[in-house]
C-alpha cells in the first residue's frame, strides 16, 4: 500500500508491501534515515525513539501504517550542526555521549518532554525518561535536560522579543 | 631531556602515493560521511587543495589543516579525541584545525589495533606522540633548509614556524610538500610532561555533534549499493548443534533471496583467543530488507541435535591452553549445587605466604563468608552486525570490532582467501565491554556474502544478541579470615572458582598485606561461551574482596578506610611475598584522596555510605557510596570517586567514562543476571533484563583523580569492579544486613 508521511517537513510517498511494517524500518531501510537506531524491537529500550505528531513514539513497535497522513519528526529533523535543537546544544555542551548509539533516542524523548512540561523536575524525568543506556550516561543526560529545558525557554523569549 | 628512536614501526612512515593528493587511506572507504561537516568548524574552513602525508597517521594540507588518522576502534570512551590529541599535542598544531578520521585497519600501519583491556591509551602513549614529534622536526628541518636557517633556531608552535633573528615565519602548510619529502628523523625528542598544552586540558568529544544529528556512525548504519540485509537462526540452547533446516516457506516470503547454512570454522583451524562461538553452525537468511528477514525468519523450520563433548587447543595471549566442552543442557540451579560442592572441598593452591593452616588452627574466631555473582549478557545497545562484501577472493568488510586484527586469520581460514585480500573499516562501536572483541560475527557476515555473492549486512536481532552471548562467567568465592584473643587479623584465605573459569587474582591486594595467606582457585567444564566483560574477573573479584574486608575491619573495630591503609602501609613497608602486583602508595593515595574528597567521617551516622577500592588494569580506582532505602528501593544518593590512572590524556572525558562505570556497577550489582534452564537462557529481550534506567542512577557522581606524571595506565575498566563493594558495604549501613550474592535486587531486605 502507499503511505503518505511528513517527514522532518518533506512530503514523502512510501509503497511497502506489509502496512505493519515497523516505521523504524522504513525510516531506516526505505527512506534511508540512520538516526533512528535499533536496539530492541520490543518498545523496551526506546533507541528507536522518534515523533509523530510531536509525540515520542517508540518506532519499531509502531506500524507503517499509523503514520498515514502524519508528520514525522526524526533526530536529523530536530536540528542540525548549524541550528542545533536546545536538546541537541545542551547534550554538546554538557558532552553527553560515550558510544552515542542510544542518545538520539533520549534526546527525541526529552524534546517531546520538554514541549509538554517545558520546566521539568527530577521526577518528571525519571517518570519520562525511561530509554537504556548501557554506557550509563544518566547522571550527564540529567544535567543535560536541565540544561535543554533553559536553553529552551532562553529561546523562547528570543523569539517572542523578535516577534 | 633524554632523546628516543623513533619505534613507531617502519611500515608507519612508508607513504601511500595516493594519500599526498588527497586520497583516502585505502581505496575502499565508506566512514568519511561526517569530514565536511567537521571541516565547517574550524578556524580555516577550506578543505585544502594538496594533502601531504607525514607518516602514516597525519597529513598537513597545503593550508595548515591537519588530518590525524586515529589508529583504535571506538566504542564510547572517547578514544578518537584522545588518541589525536596525542598527536596534536606533539606536532604543536591549533585544535581548532585538526579533522579526525577513522584509520581502516592496517597492521603495518597502524600497529595493533585494539581497543580493550583498557590499554588503548597506555600502548599508543608513546608511538602517537612519536608520530606528531617526527612530523613536527620535519617541519623545522624543511623551514631551515628554505630559509637556510639552522633548524635549532626555529620554533614550531600552534602550527606556525618561525625563525625570530630573520623574523621568517610560515605556517606548517606551506612548508609541508617539502616536509614530506624528507627522511624521517632517526631520533626524536618528545614534550616533558608539564610542558604539555592540550593533554590535560579537557577537549570536547569530536564526534559530539555528528552522534547528537544522527549521523551513520555505526556498523548498523552502513547502507551500500545493493546491500542485502541478512540474519542468523542459531540453536536455542546452549550444548545443541544445527541438524537440520527446511528453508522453502521461508524462502516463499517477500523480498527473500536465500536461506543457507554457515560453517564458521574451516575443520582443523587452530582457533585464537578471541574465536569464542558456541554456535559455529548456523542457518541464514537473506533479503532485501530488515523487516521482510524479520518476518521469514519466523518460518524457518530447522532442526537441532545435542552437541558431542570435545577438547580443543586455543592459542590465545596466556599461550596455548586445552579447554574441555562437555556435552548437556546446563541450568543455573545446577551450577549452583557444582559451585557449592567445589567450594567446599580443597581447590588448587595458587599462592601461599607463611602458614595459614597453623594460624587457623590457633584462631580466637574465625570469619568465613562466601559471595557469588551470575552470569551476566553484555546487552551493548547497537546489536551485532557486520557488513561484508566477498567477491572472488577479495573480501571487504566494515564491522564494529574490537580487535581487527586477531579476526582477520580467522575470516581468511574460512573464506579460504588471501589475509591480504580483506579490506576493513572500522564504524563506531555502540558498546563493547569486551563483546566485540569475540568477532564471530564477521565471520558469518563473509561466510553469508561469500555463499549468495553480494554485499551483506548481518544483523542481529535483539534476542540474537542476548541469547548468543560471550558472557561474563557466573562465580563463586568464599573468604576467611583467622583472628587472634584481640581481634587482629592474623591470616586469610579465599578460595574462588567459577563456570567455567576461576576470577581469582592471587597475587593482588590483600597478598602482601598478611602473613598467613592462601588462595586457591577451581573451575567447572561448561559448554556455555564465556569470555570479557569489563574489567573481567575483577568485576566479581572486587565486590566480594572488598565486602569481605569491610566485615574484618568491622571485626577488628578498626574504620572501614583506616584498616585498609594499615594493611597498605605493611605491603609497603614489609611485603609479605614477592609477587604483588600492585604498588601499595598508589593504592593507598586513591584511599586517602576518596576519604577527602567525600569527608569521610569515622562511624559515621549521618549517612549510609560504602567505601571500596581495587587494583587493576595498572590503575586504581576507590569509592565512597552513599544509599539510602526508600519504600523498600535503594536509592544511590552519591559517589565520590577517586582514580590514579596516571597522566589524564582528556580529563573530562575520563569522567565521563568513571560516571559510567559507577551507573553500570550499581545497575549490574542491583539487577544484572542471566539464568539458565535446559541449555536456554532465561531472558532474551529488556522486557526481561533489567538495565539501569535513568531513575535508578546514582543522583551524584564527584570523580577526582590523583595529580602526578605516570605514563598513562588503564581507565575504561578500573573505576567498574570497585562499586559492586562499595555498594554492598553502603547496603549494610542502609538494612543492617550484609549482601552476599549477586544481583541485590533478589535479597528479600530490597524487595521488601
Amino acid at each position: 500500500m502507499e503511505i503518505s508521511l511528513t517527514v522532518n517537513g518533506v512530503s514523502k510517498t512510501v509503497d511497502i508491501a506489509d502496512e505493519n511494517t515497523p516505521l523504524l524500518w522504513v525510516v531506516r531501510d526505505t527512506l534511508d534515515l540512520k538516526g533512528t537506531k535499533f536496539g530492541c524491537g520490543k518498545a523496551a529500550c526506546g533507541a528507536c525513539t522518534l515523533h509523530v505528531d510531536g509525540e515520542a513514539v517508540r518506532s519499531c513497535s509502531y506500524p507503517v501504517k499509523f503514520a498515514d497522513g502524519k508528520e514525522v519528526t526524526t533526530i536529523e529533523g530536530l536540528g542540525d550542526r548549524e541550528n542545533p535543537h536546545p536538546v541537541q546544544q545542551a547534550w554538546i555542551e554538557e558532552i553527553v555521549p560515550q558510544c552515542g548509539y542510544c542518545q538520539p533516542g533520549f534526546m527525541m524523548a526529552t524534546a517531546a518532554l520538554l514541549n509538554k512540561v517545558p520546566k521539568p523536575t527530577d521526577e518528571d524525568i525519571d517518570k519520562n525518561i525511561i530509554n537504556v543506556c548501557r554506557c550509563g550516561t544518566y547522571y550527564r543526560m540529567r544535567k543535560a535536560i536541565y540544561k535543554a529545558a533553559k536553553l529552551q525557554a532562553e529561546k523562547v523569549i528570543n523569539e517572542s522579543k523578535e516577534a | 631531556m633524554t632523546k628516543l628512536k623513533t619505534h613507531m614501526g617502519r611500515r608507519a612512515f612508508i607513504k601511500n602515493t595516493s594519500l599526498a593528493s588527497g586520497g583516502l587511506v585505502l581505496g575502499f572507504s565508506i566512514l568519511n560521511s561526517c569530514k565536511p561537516e567537521q571541516a565547517k568548524e574550524m578556524v580555516v574552513r577550506e578543505m585544502p587543495k594538496e594533502w601531504f602525508e607525514m607518516n602514516s597517521y597525519l597529513k598537513i594540507g597545503d593550508n595548515g589543516v591537519v588530518t590525524i588518522y586515529t589508529p583504535n576502534p571506538e566504542f564510547g570512551q572517547n578514544i578518537r579525541t584522545s588518541m589525536p590529541m596525542l598527536v596534536a599535542e606533539e606536532l604543536d598544531v591549533d585544535w581548532k584545525n585538526v579533522l579526525v578520521e577513522q584509520a581502516p585497519y592496517h597492521a603495518d600501519k597502524y600497529g595493533f589495533q585494539f581497543t580493550g583491556g583498557s590499554r588503548g591509551i597506555s600502548a599508543r602513549w608513546e608511538p602517537l606522540r612519536m608520530a606528531g614529534a617526527t612530523a613536527r622536526q620535519m617541519l623545522i628541518a624543511a623551514a631551515a633548509e628554505t630559509w637556510q636557517v639552522p633548524k635549532e633556531e626555529i620554533t614550531a608552535e600552534a602550527g606556525v614556524l618561525q625563525h625570530a633573528a630573520t623574523k621568517k615565519s610560515a605556517g606548517y602548510g606551506e612548508m609541508a610538500s617539502v616536509a614530506a619529502t624528507l627522511t624521517v628523523p632517526e631520533e626524536v625528542q618528545l614534550k616533558e610532561v608539564k610542558d604539555f598544552k592540550l593533554i590535560s586540558r579537557s577537549q570536547k568529544n569530536v564526534d559530539a555533534k555528528s552522534i547528537v544529528t544522527g549521523r551513520p556512525l555505526f556498523g548498523m548504519d552502513i547502507q551500500e549499493e545493493g546491500m542485502l540485509i541478512a540474519m542468523i537462526e542459531h540453536p536455542p540452547a546452549f550444548g545443541l548443534t544445527l541438524k537440520s533446516v527446511d528453508g522453502e516457506a521461508a524462502k516463499a516470503m517477500p523480498g527473500i533471496k536465500d536461506v543457507v547454512t554457515i560453517k564458521s570454522f574451516k575443520d582443523g583451524y587452530e582457533k585464537g583467543g578471541f574465536d569464542t562461538n558456541a554456535f559455529p553452525e548456523l542457518v541464514a537468511i537473506v533479503g532485501n530488507s530488515t523487516w521482510e528477514v524479520m518476518q521469514a525468519k519466523k518460518k524457518l523450520k530447522v532442526e537441532w541435535q545435542p552437541i558431542t563433548a570435545y577438547s580443543e587447543t586455543i592459542a590465545g595471549f596466556g599461550g596455548k591452553q586445552t579447554i574441555n566442552i562437555p556435552a548437556g543442557l546446563e541450568s543455573t540451579t545446577t551450577h549452583k549445587s557444582q559451585m557449592e560442592a567445589l567450594a567446599a572441598k580443597p581447590g588448587k593452591v595458587v599462592r601461599k605466604d607463611g602458614n595459614p593452616e597453623v594460624a587457623f588452627e590457633n584462631a580466637t574466631t574465625i570469619l568465613e563468608r562466601s559471595y557469588s555473582a551470575p552470569f551476566l549478557a553484555h546487552n551493548n545497545m547497537e546489536p551485532l552486525n557486520a557488513f561484508a562484501h566477498v567477491a572472488g577472493d577479495k573480501a571487504k568488510i566494515a564491522a564494529p570490532i574490537q580487535i581487527p586484527p586477531l579476526i582477520i586469520p580467522t575470516i581468511a581460514s574460512s573464506l579460504g582467501i588471501p589475509k591480504e585480500n580483506i579490506e576493513m573499516d572500522l564504524p563506531r562501536m555502540g558498546g563493547g565491554f569486551g563483546r566485540k572483541a569475540y568477532a564471530h560475527f564477521v565471520v558469518e557476515a563473509a561466510l553469508i556474502s561469500q555463499k549468495v555473492n553480494a554485499p551483506i549486512k548481518l544483523v542481529y536481532s535483539r534476542e540474537d544478541d542476548m541469547t548468543n552471548g560471550i558472557y561474563r562467567p557466573t562465580y563463586h568465592a568464599t573468604y576467611r579470615a583467622a583472628f587472634d584473643e584481640n581481634n587482629n587479623l592474623t591470616a586469610l584465605h579465599v578460595k574462588a572458582g567459577g563456570v567455567p573459569e576461576s576470577p581469582l587474582f592471587a597475587n593482588r591486594f590483600p597478598a602482601g598485606a598478611i602473613d598467613n595467606y592462601m588462595a586457591e582457585e577451581w573451575t567447572i567444564d561448561s559448554n556455555i561461551s564465556i569470555g570479557a566483560f569489563r574489567a573481567p574477573r575483577s568485576n566479581f573479584m572486587a565486590g566480594a574482596e572488598q565486602a569481605f574486608l569491610d566485615e574484618v575491619a568491622e571485626t577488628t573495630g578498626k574504620d572501614a578506610i583506616q584498616f585498609r591503609l594499615d594493611l597498605l602501609k605493611r605491603a609497603k613497608e614489609n611485603p609479605v611475598g614477592e609477587r604483588n602486583d600492585y604498588d601499595a602508595d598508589r593504592y593507598a593515595g586513591v584511599l586517602e584522596l576518596v576519604r577527602e574528597k567525600s569527608a569521610w567521617k569515622e562511624n559515621d551516622a549521618t549517612k549510609h555510605r560504602g567505601v571500596s577500592a581495587y587494583f587493576c588494569h595498572n590503575s586504581y580506582a576507590a569509592h565512597v557510596l552513599d544509599l539510602k532505602m526508600e519504600n523498600g528501593k535503594p536509592v544511590v544518593e552519591k559517589v565520590v570517586c577517586a582514580i590514579d590512572c596516571g597522566v589524564v590524556v582528556n580529563p573530562d572525558a575520563a569522567t565521563n567514562m568513571a560516571e559510567g562505570a559507577i551507573t553500570d556497577g550499581v545497575g549490574n550489582a542491583f539487577y544484572g543476571e542471566l539464568t539458565f534452564e535446559g541449555g536456554v537462557p532465561q531472558k532474551n529481550n529488556f522486557h526481561q533484563y533489567q538495565m539501569i534506567r535513568m531513575k535508578e542512577a546514582p543522583k551524584e557522581i564527584d570523580v577526582h583523580f590523583v595529580q602526578n606524571e605516570i605514563d598513562p595506565t588503564g581507565m575504561g575498566e578500573p573505576p567498574f569492579p570497585p562499586v559492586f563493594g562499595a555498594v554492598a558495604n553502603a547496603l549494610y549501613k542502609a538494612t543492617g544486613q550484609r549482601h552476599y550474592q549477586q544481583p541485590f535486587n533478589k535479597s528479600r531486605e530490597i524487595v521488601g
